[in-house]
């Protein structure tokens, strides 16, 4: 390969920077044009050196925090460093929202939440404002997974080191803290997050001893047994992928726990996190053990920085206590985690968007078959499960799949988190059994809001469905839900009361689906677009009738071609919400004057 | 999941389509399948020298016990499958591409479109009068994440002006449906070149090289494989360019010569096409198995040394 770079020197920062990922330099000649002084058309150092391609989103992002974007000459620095051409690196570059090929000279950067629990928060305009000075660049973003805090931002300081915090409402993490009853939430806000010697006393550590003792078969057997499905929006059965995983032949297998959480209405797994990091890394780990993965990855939203860094001390003290690294609980296992930040996608979230956004390669979903249990991460088959999914295998191992079995339906086991936010008194993750019926869900979060009335319901996020007042009985399960022609999807439960505008949200959703198609694929890349501009035309609301009738009819159109013809989950779901509204609503109704 | 056959000798496999039962490879995309049968089946983003990208999504056909149509293009075919290929969700789904690609790009020089729209009853104006076209550079500069404001009361296009940076061949990408062949063709597929890359996401998805960038400051070599894959005519030679926008260029008094490179010892079958007695493109057979449809500068531009180039770039 003859790689061609037209740049100037990157600043000594950008060096820094980007050396702070990748090492440095072995050949200092090779990256200095101004000692040289000439062109630099070749890459030295070959496969190794393209080897490290996973390395490209990281160097991306430490460049971005240190000084707030990627310049040319910061950009080429990066493809000499990886042998990769800096064409390819502008593709990828380019593919994110948190980075930015602009120069970004203010002090800091805010992304103010445009989404939907957020404007029903009020003043999404407001809240730009209230950020705006001379040293502040304001921008927005789609759901920062803080709707139970609502309205949310993020601010971003650039420098050595860049800080990120989360601006909020101040709330209690979860209203059951330290109830009884409580599986999954058992120790958030209860222990302090990355205490080992709490998360111990607590009973940590004890399913991962269980499964060391039993064998990977046997833990196999109990996920099966129990019945698990997995929590990610897909609602595929744990046990079987588990299974497929294992039986892959190839050595290594890879683990990906999928945090990237960015489907609008989502925070659950931010809670878990956040408050119980050790939890995942528990169960990361026999996940790992059981289907033969040496190595382990969190793919982690941007936006979460808090969960980044308890995660990242959790994982140096299991180190340090024996729990992670070469040979875990001194029983002749090997397993590490490492933590791979993400940086403003929705689309990877989807498993094989997951893939190429690790191997440093445009987010775009891969095709289907071939699946990631033979085909994933590094072409090796790949085990790819929720945070959630994979913290229910703690209760299982630890006491069985018989007492896990003893919460939820037949068909929905154990318990489950649902992020309820909107217009309810104590927004939040509730942890209730399968089964638990929607209206009981509200009102274990304190019912409505003072004096609203229930508009309608978003279940299952952007990518979910409207329901109205009239499905409060419905019970939430992956059978119930599903006959109802609603999804548990990722545990969204957003409550819309009388006052908000649900052509808004609608509006809002239709301009999310736009804006998150990675663009690979034509239903959905072009699709999304006719999407957006119909709901726009239709609510504007002084269409003739037969105007209204051929914009309704280009929404099904268009929602039915997304629906069959995308490659991917975001293109076939992007009409779900949308379809609801309009037909369980009448949104816009055809017949109206 | 696909079952793991015997690699060195595939099985044959029976499956149907449209009801007739055939036997084929296993492995075998269906496309294949189809075209064995004699079956139609429209493509735009399949090239037979590149692995399938299974982009556009025109060639979805409905397999029983799938929840989604699959591609034709790339599903491999399997023991039982049942194939329908005009089936009304497969075609409500090649209308309804048809109009979305129709709608946002100039398809006027894509093969085929014209045939299938009426086959399909495809009507891309459904949506509205085009947007006003973006300025140069101007979706190239778009910002990913941040909502570009849609005019609702026009459909917006991908409609931009031509790129005209060197002497040698046009990106007019107000054509491009982003199948992505330029780009792997540059790419790791032949040219190992990676001068441009897909870049940006969704409806500002677009071709580019390094922050758009002249094609003579990226690593381009001009060995025009990208415009032998181009399906659209979004990449074109500047001699063919300009005799289009003379309006002179007149297929019908074309004729082709198929030759032999005389530059190096490779041995890549040139196919010199000659209007009015001028060399107007140079191109190589797809399936030869030298070129595989693929040269270098020197065959497919070097003609200039014997015919000067009509006209230089306009700036
Ligand atoms: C557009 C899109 C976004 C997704 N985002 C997430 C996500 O943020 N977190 C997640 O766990 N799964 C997400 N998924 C689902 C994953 O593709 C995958 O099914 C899941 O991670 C598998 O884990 P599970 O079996 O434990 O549910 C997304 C899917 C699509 C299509
Ligand atoms: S459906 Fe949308 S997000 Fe998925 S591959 Fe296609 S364009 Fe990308
Ligand atoms: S002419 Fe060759 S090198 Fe240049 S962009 Fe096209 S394929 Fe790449
Ligand atoms: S320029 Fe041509 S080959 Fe490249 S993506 Fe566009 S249509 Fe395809
Ligand atoms: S944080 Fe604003 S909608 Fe989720
Ligand atoms: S030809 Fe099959 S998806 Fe484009």
């Amino acid at each position: 390969m003859d790689l061609h770079f037209t740049a100037k020197d990157p600043t000594t920062a950008e060096r820094d920077a980007v050396d702070d990922v990748l090492g440095a330099p072995l050949d200092r000649t090779a990256v200095d044009r101004a000692a040289t002084g000439q062109y630099l058309r070749a890459e030295r150092g070959g496969a190794a050196v393209r080897r490290q391609r996973h390395l490209l989103l990281p160097a991306l992002l430490a460049l971005v925090d240190r000084v707030g974007w990627i310049s040319p000459e910061g950009l080429d620095y990066i493809g000499l460093r990886l042998g990769v051409a800096p064409a390819e690196v502008y593709g990828v570059a380019s593919f994110y929202a948190l980075l930015a090929l602009e120069p970004r000279l203010t002090r800091s950067v805010v992304h103010v939440c445009v989404d939907l629990a957020c404007r029903m928060a009020g003043g999404v305009d407001e809240q730009r404002h209230r950020y705006e000075d001379s040293d502040t660049l304001v921008v927005d973003s789609a759901c920062l997974g803080q709707c139970d805090r609502a309205p949310a931002a993020m601010v971003t300081e650039p420098g050595a080191p860049a800080r990120h915090r989360v601006d909020a409402r101040e709330a209690t993490v979860i209203a059951q803290c330290g109830e009884a009853s409580l599986t999954l939430l058992r120790r958030v806000d209860v222990i302090a997050p990355t205490d080992l010697d709490a998360y111990r006393a607590h009973g940590g550590y004890v399913a991962l001893r269980r499964a060391l003792d039993i064998g990977p078969a046997a833990v196999r057997a109990e996920v099966d047994a129990a019945g698990l499905v997995g929590r990610g929006g897909a609602a595929f059965p744990t046990g079987r992928k588990w299974a497929a995983v294992a039986a892959a032949p190839g050595q290594p297998h890879h683990l990906v726990c999928n945090a990237d959480e960015s489907e609008p209405g989502t925070f659950k797994d931010r809670v878990i996190l956040e408050g119980d990091p050790f939890a995942v890394i528990e169960a990361m780990t026999i996940a790992a053990y059981a289907t033969g993965c040496e190595h382990g990855w969190i793919y982690l939203r941007g936006e979460y920085p808090l969960a980044r860094a308890r995660l990242e001390e959790a994982m140096a003290r299991a180190r340090r206590g024996g729990l992670l690294g070469p040979n875990v609980m001194g029983r002749g296992f090997a397993f590490d985690v490492e933590v791979f930040r993400g940086a403003g996608a929705y689309i990877c979230g989807e498993e094989t968007a997951i893939f190429n956004s690790i191997e440093g390669y445009r987010g775009e979903p891969r095709t289907k078959p071939p699946f990631p249990v033979e085909v994933g991460l590094f072409g090796r088959p790949t085990l790819v499960n929720n945070v959630e999914t994979l913290i229910n295998v703690l209760p299982i191992v630890a006491d069985g799949a018989a007492e896990y079995r003893r919460l939820g339906t037949v068909g929905s086991p154990g318990p489950k988190l649902f992020c309820l936010s909107g217009s309810v008194r104590s927004p939040g993750v509730y942890e209730v059994p399968f089964g638990t019926t929607l209206g009981g869900l509200i009102e274990r979060a304190g019912g409505l809001t003072e004096g609203r009335t229930l508009q309608a319901v978003l279940i299952g996020g952007a990518a979910g469905s409207f329901v109205g007042p009239e499905q409060l009985d419905l019970p939430l399960t992956f059978e119930a839900t599903r006959a109802a022609g609603t999804t548990v999807g990722s545990g969204v439960v957003m409550v819309i009361d009388d006052q908000a505008d649900l052509v808004d949200l609608v509006t809002r959703i239709a301009a999310f689906f736009r804006d998150e198609s990675c663009g690979q694929c034509v239903p959905c890349r072009v699709g999304t677009v006719r999407q957006e501009e119909a709901i726009l035309r239709l609510s504007v609301g002084k269409r003739q009738r037969h105007e209204r009738a051929h914009d309704l009819e280009i929404l099904h159109d268009v929602g039915q071609t997304m629906r069959d013809a995308s490659i991917c989950g975001l293109g076939q779901t992007a009409w779900n919400a949308i379809e609801s509204a309009l037909t369980r609503f009448k949104l816009f109704p055809e017949d109206a004057p | 999941m696909t079952s793991q056959g015997d690699e060195a000798t595939p099985r044959s496999v029976q499956l149907s389509v449209d009801g007739t039962v055939v036997t084929a490879t296993e492995g075998d995309s269906l496309l294949a399948v189809c075209r064995g049968l004699g079956v139609e089946v429209p493509t735009l983003c399949y090239g037979d020298t590149l692995t399938a990208r299974n982009a556009c999504r025109i060639c979805v056909v409905e397999l029983d016990g799938n929840r989604t149509l699959v591609p034709a293009c790339s599903r491999p075919a399997e023991e039982g499958q049942v194939v329908h290929t005009d089936s009304a969700r497969v075609r409500t789904s090649r209308k309804v591409v048809l109009e979305l690609l129709g709608s946002s790009v100039d398809l006027s020089l894509t093969k085929g479109v014209e045939a299938w729209n009426e086959r399909y009853e495809a009507d891309p104006s459904r949506f509205g009068p085009s947007a006003a076209p973006a300025g140069i550079g101007e979706r190239d500069r778009r910002v990913t994440g941040e909502h570009h404001h849609a005019d609702p009361l026009t459909a917006a296009t991908v409609a931009q002006p031509a790129k005209i940076d060197n002497p040698l061949y046009v990106r007019d990408y107000s054509k491009c449906i982003l199948c992505f062949k330029c780009v792997d063709a540059c790419g790791e597929q032949w040219q190992n070149t990676f001068a441009i890359s897909a870049a940006g996401r969704g409806f500002d998805a677009r071709i580019a090289t390094e922050f758009d960038v002249a094609l003579t400051d990226s690593a381009c070599v001009y060995c025009g494989n990208c415009i032998a894959v181009c399906p659209t005519g979004a990449l074109m030679s500047t001699a063919e360019f300009d005799l289009r926008g003379a309006g002179n260029w007149a297929p019908e008094r074309q004729h082709e010569t198929t030759t032999v490179c005389s530059y190096c010892g490779v041995g890549c079958n040139l196919t010199v096409h000659v209007q009015d007695n001028e060399i107007v493109n140079i191109s190589s057979p797809s399936d030869h198995d030298v070129t595989h449809g693929n040269l270098c500068i020197k065959g497919r531009f070097g003609y200039v040394n014997v015919q000067p180039p009509r006209r230089r770039v306009k700036d």
